[in-house]
């Protein structure tokens, strides 16, 4: 289909604004807020700017917005050499053990911070029972910076009253900002409601950042950041696959809604090295809401069983161990989640998570006082981080201590931080024994553009960071720009592109829909046209596309080379297509760059398991065609790169161990 | 559907350039008509019920309808959230109620200076492993 070139004739051009800076930090979630925190502190005294750009606002954006009820990070009396040991075994062998150390060192400074700042944090009374945040303060209980000991879920989770968690580290963030702004004599350096659409890059240097664009949701308004350093903290990716629900719950993904891949996107069209984008998380969760099982496995010690009460894990260990040894012990997430999709295929569903006789077992030993405590707990539980499954209890009459609930493995999503590693490759801190050479360019999470920083949920290789763990993550990246503004000192940026091309490819959909909304009689809301695509019907042939071709719930996340190579052509022409999305208004322009977004993770997803001739994921995603792990030729990362020119090139990297398994005794 | 705004509550945060539901919800889904001065979302299937926008409506005007496409109708689950604790009222589709009160903030006031009682950043140590907590 012909291209249409955006000319503002039945549109208005909106104002430019440029905003000069010296480190701009894109998204203020978990990572985005670590690194403001830590950027301002360093960059203030040398007089460098420090600038923040969210779609959303700070006090409730992210993966964060709703509240969570742990902590999932935070080594406390653990080893670190164990915490990458755990990480490594959950992500089938392959990871950046240098990224995951540093993380494992710098970690449980954020969760202190986070407690000093009013975030209550669950601890032991002296019988070992739970106490909740209130009253280990109200009892003296000290705070865990001081030796007080957390409610440990698993090893290496703690428990919290997370309900304003985001809100509490975002106001930190918000006031470093302040901090800065006055400092450095900025009128604003928060820029709220502003959706970066693409990293810009210097004309001069090749492969060098120099800023980037986006727009403003509100009000007509393009903003052009020019920055010595970029920091990429906009999370992973969601409704990328069709989502199993078919109405409004449509937005009920466990992954929040909002995040579209953004960081993805702008990184790889920037020419950034991507690393094992063929990994996903497929959460098991309860069944529709989403709820979280963790605290439900690890800290009421429930149990999830085939529909014959069968514990999965347990029947399929030996098949298991069979397939897949040495990755069976432990059985991380994935090799978990398979062993329930076996029974679920062989029709052994529904999987049952017990909360009833797991809170009837923990019950026996607790007066009334404490099984009503034990209650609000399991209650508190889905009402910080996933209201929505506490309102599907109570739609459904669940009384969790009563009867079972059904759970469910989900979509995929593209993600870094949780139980997931798809992202960038960045240079490591250098420091750490054993690190190959190659794997540390100078400044520790930077991406392979320079000055291009990466955080939390785009950094590849290096899952199981979590909240705390990316906000550290961003903390180190914050730092490292600040280092990379003071060795690059009178840097001038020169934007590579013409920037009225750029305002003109943004607000394109609005043109186009300007242009053509009168050609049929269709009303606005059933419109029908074919001049244009709206984002919503262009976000459903995505969804389908991923999820028929590229090992959705449809295949039971099965694909393979042929069907990727099917999946790939109409991916391009999808691609083609999105240049014909059409908006309304802002809102709907903001839909239209969500999903131009989801299509380049979508498409380095797809790419990225074409590259990777194995099934390294089982229970994430399968190749039919090459159905087993295969260490000897695949035990290594899989990177890729895109340029203008060359289109994607695809290698493999060897990956080193750094911590060696622990001695048996 | 999922978040919905009860018409008579509503006050379209009279005064104000745009209303709190608007300023807070994560992913833009709450807009103010301003012929009626009164606010809804405007796009149901992609809400989240993070209940962003139920908490801060300083009228109580918003309350969540939980997915119609897998949720059987009739239940609610309503938060009241103070500057330090919530409590959640949730009434059973067969009409059970149950509360629960929560800590949210140990520091309701906030932070005022971020960099409170913290070391300065030493920049012998720009280059190291160390964020400026731990020098
Ligand atoms: C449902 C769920 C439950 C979880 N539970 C736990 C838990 O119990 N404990 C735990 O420790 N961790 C938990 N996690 C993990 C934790 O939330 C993440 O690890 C963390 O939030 C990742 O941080 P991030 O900065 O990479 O992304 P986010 O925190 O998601 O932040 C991304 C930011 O980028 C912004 N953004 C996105 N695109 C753009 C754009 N184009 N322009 C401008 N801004 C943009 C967003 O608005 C947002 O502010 C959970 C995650 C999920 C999804
Ligand atoms: N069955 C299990 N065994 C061991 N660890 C688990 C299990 N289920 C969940 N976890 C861990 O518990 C933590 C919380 O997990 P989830 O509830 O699955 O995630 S959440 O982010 O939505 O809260 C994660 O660290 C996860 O790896
Ligand atoms: S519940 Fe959350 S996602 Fe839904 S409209 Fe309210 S703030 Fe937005």
């Amino acid at each position: 289909m012909e291209q249409e070139k955006n000319e503002f004739r039945f549109t208005e051009k909106p104002e430019v604004e440029e905003v000069n800076c010296d480190i701009l930090i894109i998204g203020g979630g978990m990572s985005g807020a670590g690194a403001a925190f830590e950027a301002c502190r360093w960059a203030t005294p040398k007089n460098l700017k420090v600038v923040m750009a969210d779609k959303a606002a700070v006090e409730r954006s992210g993966a964060v917005a709703q509240g969570l009820s742990a902590i999932n990070t935070y080594i406390g009396e653990n080893d670190i050499d164990d915490y990458v040991r755990y990480v490594r075994a959950d992500l089938m062998g392959i990871i950046r053990e240098d990224l995951v150390k540093d993380l494992g060192r710098m970690v449980d400074d954020s969760v202190h911070l986070f407690e000093q700042w009013g975030l209550p944090i669950w601890k032991k009374d002296d019988e070992g029972h739970s106490m909740d945040g209130f009253q280990a303060r109200d009892s003296g209980k000290a705070l865990l910076k001081d030796g007080g000991t957390p409610v440990r879920s698993g090893k290496w989770q703690i428990m919290i009253n997370g309900e304003s968690y985001k809100a509490i580290v975002g106001d930190v963030a918000k006031k470093s900002l302040e901090y800065n702004a006055q400092a450095t004599g900025q009128e604003q350096n928060l820029y709220e409601r502003v959706f970066c659409t693409r990293l810009l890059m210097d004309a001069n240097e090749p492969n060098r950042i120099a800023g980037a664009i986006g727009f403003s949701t509100r009000e007509n308004k393009v903003y052009v950041f020019k920055a010595n350093a970029v920091i990429n903290g906009s999370g992973g990716a969601v409704n990328v696959f069709r989502p199993r629900s078919v109405g409004e719950g449509l937005g009920r993904a466990w992954f929040p809604v909002w995040n579209s891949g953004s960081g993805y996107a702008m990184g790889i069209q920037a020419g950034a090295e991507l690393t094992l984008m063929e990994n996903r998380f497929v959460p098991m969760r309860f069944k529709d809401g989403y709820g979280p099982v963790g605290a439900w496995f690890l800290f009421f010690k429930a149990k999830a069983t085939n529909a014959i009460g069968e514990d999965y894990c347990d029947t399929h260990a030996d098949e298991i161990h069979e397939q897949f040894a040495p990755y069976d012990e432990p059985m991380g997430t994935a090799l978990r989640n398979h062993a329930a999709m076996v029974d679920m295929k062989a029709g052994l569903g529904p999987i049952m998570m017990h909360t009833d006789k797991a809170m009837q077992a923990l019950e026996e030993s607790m007066d009334a006082k404490q099984i009503k405590h034990l209650e609000a707990e399991a209650w508190e539980d889905f009402l910080d981080m996933t209201i929505a499954q506490a309102g599907l209890w109570a739609a459904n009459d669940v009384e969790p201590n009563k009867v079972p609930s059904e759970l469910m493995p989900s979509e995929p999503y593209l993600l870094g931080s949780h139980a997931g590693c798809a992202g960038f490759w960045v240079s490591g801190p250098g420091d750490i024994e054993g690190t190959p050479d190659e794997w540390s360019w100078g400044y520790n999470r930077m991406s392979t553009v320079n000055g291009l920083f990466m955080s939390g949920d785009v950094v590849g290789a290096s899952g199981h960071k979590f909240s705390s763990g990316s906000h550290a993550e961003g903390r180190i990246a914050g730092k490292m720009a600040v280092a990379w503004c003071l060795d690059h000192e009178g840097y001038s940026p020169a934007i590579s592109e013409s920037i009225d091309e750029l305002v003109a490819e943004i607000y394109a959909p609005m043109e186009l829909y300007a242009k053509y909304k009168s050609y049929t009689t269709a009303p606005e809301n059933v419109d029908i046209n074919p001049n244009y695509i709206r984002p919503r019907m262009l976000q459903f042939r995505l969804m389908k596309i991923m999820d028929e071709y590229v090992g959705g719930v449809s295949t039971w996340y099965t694909t393979s080379a042929t069907l990727l190579a099917e999946g790939l052509k109409k991916l391009e022409v999808l691609k083609e297509d999105s240049a014909r999305m059409a908006a309304s208004d802002l809102h709907e322009l903001l839909r239209c760059w969500e999903n131009y977004h989801r299509i380049w993770a979508a498409e380095a997803h797809a790419r990225h398991i074409n590259f990777r001739e194995e099934s390294r994921y089982p229970g994430y995603y399968y190749r039919g065609d090459f159905p087993g792990i295969d260490d000897a030729n695949w035990k290594c990362f899989t990177n890729s790169r895109w340029t203008q020119e060359g289109g994607w090139e695809h290698k493999k990297v060897p990956y080193v161990e750094l911590v060696p398994a622990p001695t048996p005794a | 559907m999922p978040s919905f705004v009860m018409t008579e509550k509503c006050d379209g945060c009279k005064g104000q350039d745009k209303t709190a539901c608007m300023y807070i919800c994560p992913h833009d889904l709450m807009i103010l008509d301003k012929e009626r001065m009164k606010a809804f979302n405007q796009e149901p299937e992609q809400c989240w019920e993070c209940y962003n926008c139920v908490k801060i409506c300083p009228q109580q005007a918003i309350e969540v309808r939980a997915y119609a496409d897998f949720a059987p109708l009739g239940a609610s689950v309503i938060p009241m959230r103070s500057t330090d604790s919530i409590m959640w009222t949730i009434k059973f589709r067969n009409g059970a109620l149950k509360r629960f009160k929560f800590p949210i903030n140990l520091r309701p006031d906030g932070v005022s200076d971020p960099y409170e009682g913290l070391p300065e950043p030493n920049f012998d140590d720009i280059k190291s492993s160390k964020l400026f907590t731990q020098a």
